[in-house]
């Protein structure tokens, strides 16, 4: 790791510009997570309508990200470790905003479930789903911070405790379906609810892989394991 | 971290400190400045940037009217300095080039000491009236030129003694001790090796807090690294004059950008 | 896509050559390059050759005139032969000439053989004073005029002996020749080898030979190169105090402030023609305007300087031009950038910087100056001049000989010890030259800098 800074000051400046503008970014977006699940289990509409507004300013920031990213390289012509930064910096702000998007969607579906009964079991796993990929989402950006490369490798690895959440979330919802079809809009929209947060954990995957490749040069290799096996097998 | 850092970048002020407008030069009957109009603006540092023969070097030389050593060179149009036209008949250039300094492609150090180096200047402006004011000019200017540290001890060894890079930023150092407003850089790096380019890149940064700075150079990546401005020149034709990331990521002219990307010469 | 030059392909690829074996043409090339290194060679040692013969055929002729033969002697001052009056006053003493000294000077010789009991068939008082210069009665006279106190007693004296006498010990005189000469008997040669014995007579080094003035062709012994040399120096004097200042303030003019037109290159093209005119068309010149015109002393070291300012005019030119030239261009210019005037720019960076090359040129210039006759012949710097001028100024306008035309006077004198003398002031001439030359070389790399 060089930690002696650029002759020219300026280059520093710039690159701690767009790393600070993640930092921010990722911030807001575990707000955001946090805030609508916090708004499914609530049935807060208020709250979830707060969350679909903030998204703009998620979308605003990756936009930022990506006009000083392109700057940077247009003004700098970065190499080796500093060229790393930004493009990982660019693929990042990327995976942020789509897990913004997804929890723009969560709020959404929020505000149609509360005018139905509540469907009380999976609010719970749910819950712990999105807390797992916040937390999730938080040790990534620690990794990226600190250059942690052990860090995101188990990151990556707990992908497969999403997954796995999503399986049995899965089946649960099966089963409600079929044991009242008067459940099945509820159930679909909880379904979406769930696949949003499992596709939420695979972006953080996809930001722990980022962070690897900027501290060593690589993507990782080996395959991610992929526990969801809803595709595979017709239960 | 702080990402209040990318408005520091910016061109900080809107103040023009030297106006060209139509500006003409001929060296007897080649046209080699046509209809030049360019605002540079103050403590910032604007780059001319262009192929070889675009007659970026002559325009610079036009502003602290160097072109008149030259017999064959004819200049016309406007220039203003702070709204002075510095061409007026009442102007006498050597008073002019105190207030507009200039450092050249090839660093020229006096073979003097390092210390008359830098004194030579307010010597012959009387711009100090004893030993010690002139002791304290040569300091401030020898630090405002990151240059202090490396030789406050042999400040009588001779100039020419000092390494490429530090003879340059001695060349600097020189050039700020009359107290210019404008500081004219003639490709000041391109005899340096890529550190020492890098050094007095951080320096001419520096500077852009107190001087305006007009830096000629062939490297667009260098334009593109040192300064806010940035104006392209072809032919002797100003093609285009704007922010520099905007000229770098999103050009206008069609001729800047085959410039920039490296399709033509 | 390259074109095959095989045409059907069947023919076999050319065989290679060795790089161990040399080629025809190899082995004529360096034939050739053997052959000129050689005719190179040959050339610097002809060069060489020629060189050591000339200096030491001049060495040889001309050593000699650094030893001379002295006597010293016992010489009674008597009084009543000096000073009639008794009043021991100059003015009157004056009266009595070299004649009345002479006698004292025989005596003492007779009375230094006596003493030593030598006593040497044939020789007559007269000869025996007659082995001491001619030049002894006077150097005795302005001794006792200026010491008038030194009267009835006696002192010891250092007398030049006669040039045949010197003449002797340096061979040029022989037993043999001394039956035939007038000046000199063989006698006279047995006295002088008696006198050598006893230490009387002794060979040393002849500070005179520098100090002395010329002297007539009768005493080739005591004939020396002061005036030469003071005449010559007066000129150098003259000449860097003109053509150096002149010759710098007309260079920087031309280089650095005139206009680049025709006029100016007329002007250049001339002065580098000035150069080449013979140094006689000079003297004309001089002759002319500084005695004819001017109506100037002639024979003094003013108009020779003034002659050999104009010669010199033209070389410390192009040496300064060369100089000014050299300065590169971006000291002028960084000079110019912080806002010197360009006065400020020639006199603070480029001057200094060209001064080891002016120097030089100036020095190489005087060297030339130092050794130019021609023109001073014309001028009448031939004469034989036997007082010091005085010093500077007014000694600028007396009469005084210089360095090269004293060799030539002496050259066309019949004794043969004007020969050797005139070959050591060939020596002492090449020896000021050799030092001049040799302090602009040293200059010129003390002073040289890199950039």
């Amino acid at each position: 790791m060089n930690d002696r800074g650029h002759i020219a000051s300026a280059f520093d400046r710039d690159l701690e510009g767009i790393q600070a503008l993640i930092m921010k970014m990722g911030g807001l977006v575990e707000e955001q997570i946090t805030s609508a699940v916090q708004s499914l289990e609530e049935r807060d509409v208020e709250r979830a309508e707060r969350v679909r507004e903030r998204d703009k300013h998620i979308d605003q920031l990756e936009d930022d990200v990506n006009t000083e990213a392109a700057r940077v390289i247009a003004l700098r012509a970065p190499t080796a470790m500093d060229l790393r930064v930004v493009l990982s910096v660019m693929k990042i702000s990327s995976n942020l905003e789509r897990i913004g998007d997804y929890s723009k969607n969560i709020a959404k579906r929020t505000g149609i479930l509360v005018q139905m009964d509540p469907m009380g079991s999976s609010a719970g796993a749910i819950r712990r789903m999105a807390k797992t990929v916040n937390l999730m989402l938080k040790d990534a950006l620690d990794a990226y911070v600190q250059h942690d490369v052990e860090l995101a490798l188990a990151v990556r690895d707990r992908d497969v405790d999403v997954d796995q959440m999503y399986n049995a979330l899965f089946r649960e919802f099966i089963t409600h379906m079929m044991e009242d079809p008067r459940n099945i809009t509820a159930c679909m929209h909880l379904h979406f609810i769930a696949k949003n947060i499992e596709r939420m954990g695979d972006h953080v995957t996809s930001i722990a892989e980022q962070v690897i490749y900027l501290v060593t040069g690589e993507m990782p290799d080996e395959e991610r394991t992929k526990k969801d096996r809803t595709s595979i097998v017709a239960e | 971290m702080n990402d209040m850092r990318f408005t520091e970048r910016n061109v900080d002020s809107t103040e023009i400190k030297i106006r060209a407008k139509n500006v003409d030069v001929f060296y007897g009957e080649t046209h080699a400045i046509k209809g030049v109009d360019v605002d540079i603006p103050e403590k910032t540092v604007t780059a001319f940037i262009g192929p070889s023969g675009c007659g970026k070097s002559t325009f610079l030389r036009c502003l602290n009217r160097m072109n008149d050593t030259i017999d064959t060179c004819r200049v016309t149009g406007d220039i203003k300095l702070d709204d002075e036209d510095i061409y007026d008949k009442r102007v006498d250039p050597v008073q002019l080039r105190a207030k507009v300094g200039m450092v050249f492609q090839k660093p020229n150090p006096f073979p003097k000491s390092i210390y008359d180096n830098v004194a030579y200047g307010p010597r012959i402006h009387g711009l100090a009236g004893n030993k010690a004011e002139l002791d304290q000019i040569v300091e401030k200017s020898l630090r405002r030129a990151a240059l202090w540290g490396e030789v406050k001890d042999r400040l009588d060894a001779p100039g020419t003694g000092l390494s490429g890079g530090q003879q340059q930023r001695l060349c600097i150092a020189r050039a700020v001790a009359t107290e210019p407003e404008v500081l004219l850089m003639d490709e000041p790096c391109s005899a340096l090796d890529p550190i020492a380019t890098a050094q007095v890149e951080e320096l001419i940064d520096e500077l852009r807090a107190r001087y305006s700075v007009v830096i000629v150079t062939h490297s667009m990546q260098q334009a593109a690294r040192v300064s806010q401005k940035t104006a392209f020149f072809h032919l002797g034709e100003l093609v285009e004059f704007g922010e520099t990331g905007a000229i770098f990521t999103k050009p206008e002219d069609p001729r800047t950008e085959s410039y920039i990307t490296g399709r033509i010469g | 896509m390259t074109d095959a030059t095989s045409g059907d392909g069947t023919s076999q690829p050319p065989r290679k050559a060795s790089l161990l074996e040399l080629d025809a043409r190899t082995k004529k090339r360096n034939a050739a390059e053997a052959r000129f290194r050689t005719y190179g060679l040959v050339a610097v040692c002809a060069g060489l050759v020629a060189l050591v013969v000339l200096m030491v055929s001049i060495v040889n002729n001309g050593a000699g005139a650094f030893s001379q033969t002295f006597v010293t002697l016992q010489v009674e001052l008597p009084a009543d032969r000096l000073d009639k009056s008794g009043n021991r006053n100059p003015d009157e003493m004056r009266a009595v000439s070299t004649f009345g000294y002479s006698p004292l000077i025989a005596a003492a010789v007779v009375r230094a053989l006596e003493e030593n009991g030598i006593s040497i068939e044939g020789l007559s008082a007269k000869d025996a004073g007659g082995i001491i210069s001619k030049e002894a009665p006077a150097q005795l006279r302005n001794f006792v005029l200026a010491n008038p106190q030194t009267l009835d007693t006696t002192r010891e004296f250092t007398f030049l002996a006669n040039g045949r006498i010197d003449g002797y010990y340096k061979g040029r005189v022989t037993f043999a020749s001394a039956e035939m000469d007038k000046n000199v008997s063989p006698a006279q040669l047995q006295l002088a080898d008696a006198l050598l014995e006893i230490g009387v007579l002794e060979s040393k080094f002849n500070t005179l030979f520098f100090t002395s003035p010329d002297a007539s062709g009768q005493r080739p012994e005591a004939a020396g190169l002061g005036v030469a040399i003071i005449g010559s120096l007066y000129m150098m004097l003259i000449v860097l105090a003109l053509a150096l200042p002149i010759g710098v303030a007309a260079s920087i003019y031309l280089e650095e402030f005139a206009p680049k037109n025709r006029l100016t290159d007329l002007i250049e093209v001339n002065i580098a023609n000035l150069a080449a005119v013979p140094s006689i068309v000079f003297g004309i010149l001089g002759l002319a305007i500084f005695i004819n015109f001017a109506g100037l002393p002639q024979s003094a070291p003013i108009v020779g300087g003034l002659v050999l300012t104009l010669m010199t005019l033209p070389t410390i030119i192009i040496a300064t031009r060369a100089s000014l030239k050299s300065v590169p261009p971006s000291i002028r210019q960084a000079a110019l950038g912080i806002g010197a005037s360009k006065m400020q720019s020639v006199f603070h960076h480029v001057l200094p910087l060209a001064a080891p090359g002016i120097l030089t040129g100036t020095i190489i210039g005087l060297a030339q100056a130092l050794g130019e006759t021609a023109p001073l012949l014309l001028i009448g710097m031939v004469a034989f001049v036997r007082e010091f001028p005085a010093g500077p100024p007014q000694g600028f306008f007396d009469p005084a000989s210089a360095l090269p035309v004293q060799v030539y006077n002496w050259t066309q004198r019949s004794d043969p010890a004007f020969v050797e003398r005139a070959s050591g002031a060939i020596i002492v001439l090449l020896v000021f030259l050799i030092l001049m030359n040799a302090i602009a070389v040293l200059l010129r790399r003390r002073f040289e800098r890199r950039w």
